[in-house]
This record gives C-alpha cells, structure tokens and sequence, in this order.
C-alpha cells in the first residue's frame, strides 16, 4: 500500500551520499531557514536552481520522488487557491500598490501584485522541496543517528530517531494486515457512514495498532536492556563517519550562502522584492 | 569431582508483584558449565520467569518477591543487574522481530559493542568475526525485512555471541521457524555449546526437534515446579511427558502405542541412534494388526484455485501456476518453508491482493470482482497472531464485532455469539476482558470472532505456534470438531508437521513459490525428495519403520495417525492429562542430576 | 525499581511512537469540509503523551510530524511541526494525574483530560500555528486563523472522542482486574 510512495534511504556512492549525516542535517536546517525567512524572489530563484543542481549530483531518480511530488502539487494548488479566495489582495498589502489585470467576481480583483505575491510563495516550497528529497534518499539513517549523537544530542534521543526509522516499515506491515482483516470482517473503511461510524471503524484498526505498539515498546526495551543499552555514558556507533574535507567544504559553503542570502535579502529593510516599486 | 555449577537455584521462589501466588515454587536447579540442558512444561508454568531470573530481567523489570538464593555465574542476579548479567548471559528471545533492534544486520550484531563503547576499529573486526560464526556475512547490510526467520534467528544469535558470555539462554527459539530451518538452529545451537565451550539452556515445546542433538538433561517443569531433572534417555521412558502435557517425539509414541516398555539403555534420544531390535517384533506385529480405513470425500468443491501467479515487485514472482482444488469438508494444511508463499496464497484468496494471473472460484464462480469484505462474508481468515485481530477490550463485544457491522439484530447477535463462545469452550468467561486472557484463548477468540459469522470457508494461518500440546491438542480438536459436525471446510497453513499428519486429510505443499505436491501427508512426509525441497522434515515414523523392517512407511504412519486420532476420541484417555504435580513416580529420579565429570 | 524518569522505556516509546504517528499520517477521517479531515494520529499522539509523560509526548509530536510531511508530502510545514510538540507536552504534563497504568482512568481524569486537551490544542493551533505562519510564510492573517481554527476543531474532536476511548479501554486493560470469576 503505503509502502511503495514513501521516500527511503537508497544506497548510491554519489559527493553528496558520501557526505556525512551532520553535515547534510546542517545544510537542511540552514536550508529551510534561509527560505523561511526570505521573500526575495531573486534569492529564491538562486536557491531553487541550487538545488535543482544537488539534486542531479545526489543521482536521485524522478521514480524515487515522483509520487510524492505530485501530491505537493496538489496541495500546492490547493493552497494558491485558498489564499486567493480569503485574501486576494495579500499580495497588494505587500507591495503597496495594485495593479488590476481582470475582474473575477465579488470582491476578488485579479491583481499582478497578488499573482507575484502567489508565484513566491510556490517557489518558497520547491526550494525546499529538492533539499528534503536529498537528504530522505542520501542519508543512511544509521549513520544519521551516529551523526547526531556526535553534535551533542543525547544518544538517546539520538537512537530513537533510529529506531523509528527502523520501525516504520514494520508498523506500515502491521497496519496493512490489521486493515485487511477487518475488512474481511465487514467493516467498510472508505464508505459513505455516518462521523461517527466512520470514527468506529478507524478505531477498529487503531486500537490493535497501538496495544500492539505497547506490547512491542515492552518487548524492545526488554531486549536492548538485555544487550546492555544505557549502560555507559557513552556509546559509540557501528555507522559513524568521521568528518572529512569535503563535509567541512560543504559547511562553509552552505554557511557562506545562507548568510549571503540573508544580507542580500534584508539589506534594504524588507523581507520582500518589490519588483513593483518602479 | 566436579566444578561448581554455573547456575544454581537453592530453593528459590518467586512470586510477580501482582499475583498472588508465587509463580516459581521451591525451585533447586544446577547447571554445570558447558552443559546443554533443556527446559519444557506446559504452558504459564514458568519457564519464561525462570530465564528471566537468570539474566536479571526479574527482579530488574519485573518486581516481585524473591527467597531462596540464585548464583549464575558465580554473582547474583538481583544485584548485579540486568546490565551485569548481560555480559555473562546472552538471552536469545522468542520474538526474533522484538530482538532485531538495529537497522542492518551488522548493526544489530553490533549493538551490544556499541552500547559498551568499543572502539569503531575493534567493533568493526568483531563483528565480522561473529558474522562468519554464524554465517550471516553475506548478508551484512541487509535490513530485518529482507532475511527469512531462521537467518534472523542467527542474527540475534550472533548478536548476543559477541560479548562473549557464558551462558547462553534461548526461550522458545524454533517457534514460527520452518521445521528445516530449525534443525539447522539446532545444529548451530550445538557447534556454539561445543566449540566455545557456552552451557546453552534452552526453553521448548517441540521436543523432538531439540533432540535432534543432544542434550545432556531434560527438566520439565509443572505450576511453577520442577517436577523432573532427568537425561532424555531415562526421561523418555517415563511416562512423565504425557502426564505433563508435554508431546513426546512421534517415535517414541508409536514405541509405546504398539506396547513397548522403553528402557534407557537402548538410548531412545535419536531414532536414527536407537537400538530398536528388542522392539521390532512389537512394532511389526502391531502394524499388521492396525486397522486401515480408507476415507474419501466426494463431495463438491468449494474452493478451486486455477494457474494462480503473483508477484509484490515486477519479475520477481512469489508465486507461479498454483492448481488445486478442495472440496466441502475437506480438513487440508498447506505447508512450505520460511517465505514459499503461504501467508500470500491466503491473502490472495482474501482479495487483499491481486493476482497477476489465473482465477480462484469459489462454489464455481469467479470471485475476483469481489471486494474484501464481500468474499469475508464466505471466507473466513484467522491470521497468526491474534493480535491483529481484536479490536474490542471485552470479548463478547469482539466476537459479536463483524455482526454488529453488518447490522444484525441486537438480540440475534447475542444469540449467535453466546452459542458460539458455548463452541468454543469461551462462554464462562464472556464477560471478561481479552487482555485477562493467555495466548491460546486469545486464538480462541480470534477463530469464534471469525466462526459467528459462519463461513463456509475457514483459513487459518499457523493456528497453533508457541502453544503447548495441551492446549495444541484443545484447539485443534475443537476445529476438527467443527470440520465434523458443522461441515466446515478448513485450510491450515502450518509448519507443525505433527499437525498436518494428525489432523488433516491431505497436505499442499509449496517450494519457490509452485505447489510441488498434493497428497496425503503420510506420504508427503515420508517422500524424502519433497521433504527436501520444502524444507519440511521427514517424519521419525519413517525411520522408526524402516528400521523395525516395514518397508511400507507412509501406510506405517497412516495407521499409527488413525490409531492416534481414535484415542483422542475416546473418553478414557482425554482427561489423563489432569495434574501430573505429583512428584516423579520413578525411583530413578533422584535429585542429584548432571553429568559426571 | 529505581528506574529514572527517562529510561529505556521511555527512548523505544518515542522511537516507535513516531514510528505509529509516520504511518498514520495517512489515515484521514474526511468530515465534509474540504482539505480538512479528522487526524486519528492526533489520538495516538494524545495516548502516548498521556501514558509516557511530556518528554515523549513532545518529541513523538515533533519528530513524527516533520517526519510524516517529509516522508508523505516531501515537505516540511515548520509552522505546524511546533504546535504538535506543545499539545504533546501539555497533555504529557498531567501523565501522572491521569493515572492511565494504575488503570485509574475514570470520569475525573476524563473530563481533566479533554480540559487540558482542548486549552492545549487552542495554544497550538490558534495561536502558536498561525503566528508562525504569519511571522514565516507571511501568510494572510485570515486564511492562516481559519486554517488553525478548523484544525483545532478537528483536533479536539478526534483527541476528545478517538483518545478518550483509547485511554479509557487501555487504563482498563492495565489496571488488574483481580474480580474475574468465570460464570456459567
Ligand atoms: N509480568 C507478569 N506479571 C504477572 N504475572 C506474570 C507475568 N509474567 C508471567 N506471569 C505469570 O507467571 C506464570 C508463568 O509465566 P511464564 O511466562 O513464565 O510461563 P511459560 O512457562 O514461559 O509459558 P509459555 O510456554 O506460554 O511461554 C503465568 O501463570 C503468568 O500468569
Ligand atoms: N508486502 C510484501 N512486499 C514484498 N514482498 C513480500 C511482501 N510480503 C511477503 N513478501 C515476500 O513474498 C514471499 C512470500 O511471503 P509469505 O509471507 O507468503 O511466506 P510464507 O510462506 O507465509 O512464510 P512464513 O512461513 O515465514 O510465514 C517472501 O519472499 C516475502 O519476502
Ligand atoms: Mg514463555
Ligand atoms: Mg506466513
């Protein structure tokens, strides 16, 4: 079912697998922030052709992110929609003029402010859409945990993003199953029944589902208490890699754009390009 | 003279902090190092808790009450602690899923350095050193999803293995394994014991495939007592066993159904092994004497199964041109090694999947373009682990679940699930929660909440693993009493080949994904080419009749099943089962066990 | 047992706690309203919270939600991965009041329960959600309150009717219930 549409870690000797789990964390992080905080459509641009360009080196195939993409898109339209119709003229707000290309219908003006206003805020979500892509397909998720744990996250913290990892396929097997049997059983899960039903017979898969959970929260935690985890202060990790030259290449580098992108964004007061300003 | 033992009980009693009595009782036990011995009982006698005392998980995550002294390994359970344990014991749990902790195999082998620090060099030889121990190096980045059971079997073996501990401690390790997978846990089990000198306990049901080496004691265990400390050989000439609930190996039955009084000096441990000459005699008379009905049924087929093929992925087929039929009242296993298909075929005749070619009918129509819940209506799946299943805290409300669904009349509902808990031996206790229920109850929901919605079709997957012969026995009547009475037709997919000869009338077997034979499973069983390619074990009564100079095995086999099944029918010998607590009738069985050194 | 606050237990909880929330990310109960739909993972969240305390609740809510958008919708939506690590720490918050182990869930801690929910869900997705959506995306102000108030109805029911139901069956289960006497 559910298990073909998700992105998972695949094994490719590419610059970017190769990389370290911190360093792809790093520049993910500084990522999204430098494209949360900037409106600037130039900036964003910049940064969209970058990440187009990781993304052909990281070898990632359209296959691997396909499905996934055309739902963003979905839900990427559905987004432009609503904001249209709530607020058609966010856009003008922004820019402090409006410009009208068409009348729609009642109180919804067509204006170039609120189409570039919309444009943005599309490509705001496809700079960050490549970099997730890369890091869910390039980074080992062992390794990540090791990664983790080496820039000061408590290694138990640090080893549940491991395990959860470890356990989603298990629990996706687990839900399949528990599903199918009780359709089997007669309870419909997609049909037209009342909230309440519906609500019925969502539980009837959950409540196996999460006392399953709780057995197996049990059965783990037994087993790694009897191989000795929590014993130390200290762990050390089968999947560790050392920083090299190019992860420290690769840090400057995102912490130089980053930066530079910020100060070309806000240097002049705004978080926005006003390309309206004349 | 002798060493100390590695393991001792001194009466030692222990008692969970909610019940109310203790659940081990008085309990004197000695384990010599690098000895292998085996523990077995009933069911919730407490072999678990007693490996649990062993490795520190009592009282470390189970408080409770403890008198009496325990020493393992010279140091004392409950205050070292789990984490002290664990460097002289290795557990290897029954849930081989739970015990795979990390995301790869090497990882998983790994773990326990990890944990203690070890540097990443050292880690890395060391776990390549236990890799090729237990022969998992080609599989080193492999994920728990891509490894068959027995590999991931060897894996926790090999995870527990690196910190080189002393003791070696497996609950229930054959459970949900083929039965060739498991001989070759067996096998492994006894090269570990033997080349790195571990002393290896190991808690099982299935007897007969534990002693497929040896060990050196059996104790079997009753209500939270040993009841006997015995070597197989003296063990298995008692009638200790039966009186226990415990299945004896299928040889050693036959030995006895044909009046044989067994003595331990013809090392009745290994068939293959066994002086069988003063028995011949016995054997062959009773063969000749032994009744042979044949048994057909002509009645019409409900289900048949047409040039079926299916694959998960593209090219890489699961299951290729399955043909078979059954007819109404017919009581079949379907049989196979770890990951032959079996799970899938139902899922197939379920509807969850598509196949990618041929038709399954069912009373002669095309089913395919009906809908899950509309084939659940005339087929009826119980899946192995009933878990999955239960929905509802209270089983009545479980039970009454799919009827409730369809919108069935309240009163027609309690009607039918009261007269269905009355079937199912569940009624006292319709008003209990499931959680207060053991395993084999909780199957025994599971099947009465798919029964009350009376399919004519009912498939059970693995319906009696990690049960113990007691309540093995009750389920599996209570189905052929259903078979019997109600005329209900029953696929069982199985790897308990005690259970396809005893209880059905003809076996399907898969091997990569083709039906390599559909016969009766006395032959089956006896057919050493198909029991090789699908990893099923040919059967000791093969053996046992060759070697007493019958050359007709499977006919063997046939009549000693029939001989079986007309007993279990018989009221005398259903209730001899009853206490068993009563110390060991024989005089041998004084308290000092073990070997001498 | 002398087992600090945060164990073993508690690390496998979040692991495989998220790893329930991931996979749920899909369920979606559709009540008639478009693009919004009851989220059964909130239940669950609500559960795990309840019965591991406010550590694990919060970081179940924060992993498995940018976990779950990143895995599912290849997108990370950070305006609403924090507001779900505050209703589950606010929900871990009264765990030991709750008392849902010692089977000690009754109709006080139920009505504490849906109190606690329904304030904490009002913090995360009317007022914490929409802030930062306004603050980072420079949403408009109407649509992002809109979009939280919806979400907080939606929460509320789900948590108040799926997690209440949940909790209840499980403190049931494990709370011994020594007084069973089989009938005839
Ligand atoms: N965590 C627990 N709390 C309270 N009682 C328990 C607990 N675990 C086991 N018991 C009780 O102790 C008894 C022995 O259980 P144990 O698990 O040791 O049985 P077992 O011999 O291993 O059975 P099986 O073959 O089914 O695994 C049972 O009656 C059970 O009810
Ligand atoms: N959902 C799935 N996706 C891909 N492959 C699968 C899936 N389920 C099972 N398989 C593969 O299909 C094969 C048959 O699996 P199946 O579960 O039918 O085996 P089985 O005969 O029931 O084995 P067991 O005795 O261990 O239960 C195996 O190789 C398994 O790895
Ligand atoms: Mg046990
Ligand atoms: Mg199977």
């Amino acid at each position: 079912m559910a298990r073909s549409r998700l992105l998972s870690y695949t094994e490719k000797n590419t610059p970017i697998h190769r990389l370290s789990g911190i360093t792809k964390l790093v520049f993910f992080l500084l990522w999204c922030i430098t494209s949360a905080m900037t409106y600037d459509t130039r900036v964003l641009l910049v940064m969209i052709a970058v990440s187009f360009i990781l993304f052909a080196v990281s070898k990632t195939k359209w296959r691997q992110v396909g499905g996934v993409f055309k739902f963003i898109l979905l839900m990427m339209i559905i987004n432009v929609i609503a904001i249209f119709l709530l607020s058609p003229y966010q856009g003008c707000d922004i820019y402090g003029s409006r410009t009208v290309i068409a009348h729609l219908f009642a109180g919804h003006d067509l204006t170039r402010e609120e189409l570039f206003y919309l444009f943005n805020v599309v490509i705001k979500y496809f700079t960050v859409t490549p970099a997730i892509f890369i890091f869910m397909v390039t980074t080992n998720p062992s390794e990540f945990a090791a990664s983790l744990n080496m820039a000061g996250i408590p290694y138990t913290i640090a080893y549940s993003v491991s395990i959860a990892l470890r356990y989603i396929p298990d629990v996706q097997d687990d839900y399949r199953r528990i599903h199918n049997a009780q359709e089997a059983r007669g309870i419909e899960m997609s049909g037209k029944a009342k909230l309440m039903d519906r609500i019925r017979h969502t539980s009837a898969i959950i409540f196996p589902l999460l006392f399953s959970t709780m057995e197996r929260i049990d059965v783990v935690s037994n087993a790694m208490e009897l191989r000795g985890f929590g014993k130390k202060k200290k762990r050390t990790w089968y999947a560790h890699k050392k920083l090299t030259g190019s992860d420290y290449a690769a840090l400057i580098f995102t912490v130089v754009f980053c930066a530079a992108a910020l100060f070309f964004t806000f240097y002049d007061g705004s978080r926005f390009y006003n390309p309206f300003a004349g | 003279m002798r060493e100390a033992p590695i393991i001792d009980f001194d009466h030692f009693t222990f008692k969970y902090r909610q019940q109310q009595e203790p659940s081990l009782a008085d309990i004197c036990l000695k384990v010599y190092p690098g000895e292998k011995i085996l523990i077995t009982g009933p069911s919730g006698c407490g072999k678990s808790t007693l490996a649990h005392c062993m490795n520190g998980l009592i009282p470390g995550a189970f408080p409770g009450e403890i008198s009496g002294k325990l020493i393992v390994d010279g140091v004392s359970p409950s205050e070292e602690g789990v984490f002290g344990m664990s460097k002289r014991v290795g557990t290897v749990l029954q849930d081989t899923d739970g015990q795979f902790i990390g995301l790869t195999v090497a990882e998983d082998l790994a773990f326990a350095l990890e944990n203690d620090a070890v540097p990443q060099e050292e880690m890395l030889r060391r776990v390549d050193d236990i890799a090729g121990v237990v022969s998992m190096r080609d599989f080193l980045h492999h994920a728990p999803t891509e490894l068959s059971g027995g590999q991931k079997q060897r894996v926790s073996m090999g995870g527990v293995l690196v910190d080189n501990v002393k003791i070696l401690l497996f609950d229930e390790p054959l459970a949900n394994l083929d039965p060739a997978t498991g001989k070759h846990t067996i096998e492994l089990i006894d090269e570990l014991c033997r080349t790195r000198n571990v002393t290896v306990v190991i808690i099982e049901h299935r007897l007969e495939d534990v002693l497929w080496r040896d060990v050196d004691r059996i104790v079997v265990m009753d209500d939270g007592r040993i009841t006997a400390d015995e070597s197989p050989d003296v063990l298995l000439c008692s009638d200790i066993l039966e009186r226990t609930g415990v299945r004896e190996p299928l040889y050693i039955t036959a030995l006895k159904e044909a009046g044989a009084v067994l003595k331990p000096e013809d090392h009745p441990q290994h068939m293959e092994t066994m002086n069988v000459e003063p028995y011949r005699e016995q054997v062959q008379s009773w063969y000749r004497s032994a009744a042979f009905p044949a048994k057909e049924n002509h009645n019409p087929e409900v289900l048949s199964v047409e040039d079926l093929s299916f694959c998960y992925n593209p090219g890489e087929p699961v299951l290729e041109g399955i043909r078979f039929r059954v007819r109404r009242g017919e009581m079949i296993s379907i049989v196979g090694k770890n990951g032959a298909g079996k799970s899938t075929l139902s899922s197939l005749i379920c509807g969850f999947y598509q196949p990618s070619g041929g038709r399954i009918l069912l009373d002669g129509q095309d089913i395919s373009p009906l809908s899950i819940k509309e084939r659940g209506e005339k087929i009826g799946l119980v899946m192995q682990s009933p878990n999955q299943m239960i929905s509802k805290p209270m089983i009545s409300e479980e039970v009454g679940l799919g009827l409730a669904v369809r919108g069935t009349d309240p009163e027609e509902i309690t009607r039918r699930v009261n007269e269905t808990l009355k079937i199912c031996g569940l009624y006292p206790m319709r008003n209990w929660p499931v959680s207060a229920l053991s395993f084999g109850q909780k199957k025994r929901v599971s099947i009465a909440s798919i029964l009350v919605m009376e399919p004519e079709l009912l498939i059970l997957d693995e319906p009696t693993a990690g049960q113990d012969f007691r309540h093995y026995t009750e389920i599996m009547e209570f189905l052929k009493k259903l078979n019997e009475e109600m005329g209900l037709t029953i696929l069982m997919i199985t790897h308990d080949m005690h259970l396809m000869l005893e209880y059905t009338d003809r076996a399907i077997v898969l091997a990569d994904g083709h039906l390599i034979a559909d016969d009766l499973p006395s032959k089956i069983l006896t057919n050493e080419e198909i029991s090789d390619k699908a990893y099923l074990k040919k059967t000791s009564l093969y053996d046992l009749s060759l070697r007493c100079g019958i050359d007709d095995p499977s006919g063997f086999a046939e009549r000693f099943i029939l001989q079986e099944r007309a007993h279990r029918h018989s009221p005398e010998t259903g209730t001899q089962h009853i206490g068993g607590k009563a110390s060991a009738g024989d005089p041998e069985s004084a308290a000092a066990p073990g070997k001498e050194a | 047992m002398d087992k600090k606050k945060f164990g073993i237990r508690e690390v496998v909880a979040i692991g495989i706690g998220t790893a329930l929330f991931v996979v749920l990310t899909e369920v979606q109960i559709p009540i008639g309203i478009p693009n919004t739909a009851l989220q059964p993972r909130m239940a669950v969240l609500a559960f795990l919270s309840a019965v591991f305390g406010p550590i694990v609740g919060a970081v179940i809510g924060l992993l498995g939600h940018a976990l779950g958008d990143a895995l599912f919708y290849g997108s990370v939506w950070w305006s609403w991965v924090f507001p779900e690590a505050v209703v589950g720490a606010a929900i871990g918050a009264i765990a030991g009041r709750l008392k849902v182990r010692e089977g000690g869930f009754g109709k006080s801690q139920i009505i504490l329960f849906n109190c606690v929910q329904i304030v904490a869900n009002a913090a995360a997705w009317i007022v914490v959600a929409p802030i930062l959506d306004i603050l980072v995306y420079a949403e408009p102000a109407n649509k992002v309150f809109i979009q939280g108030a919806f979400a907080w109805l939606g929460d509320v029911l789900i948590i108040g009717i799926l997690g209440t139901i949940l909790l209840a069956a499980y403190s049931k289960i494990a709370g011994k219930s020594s007084s069973l006497k089989k009938e005839d």
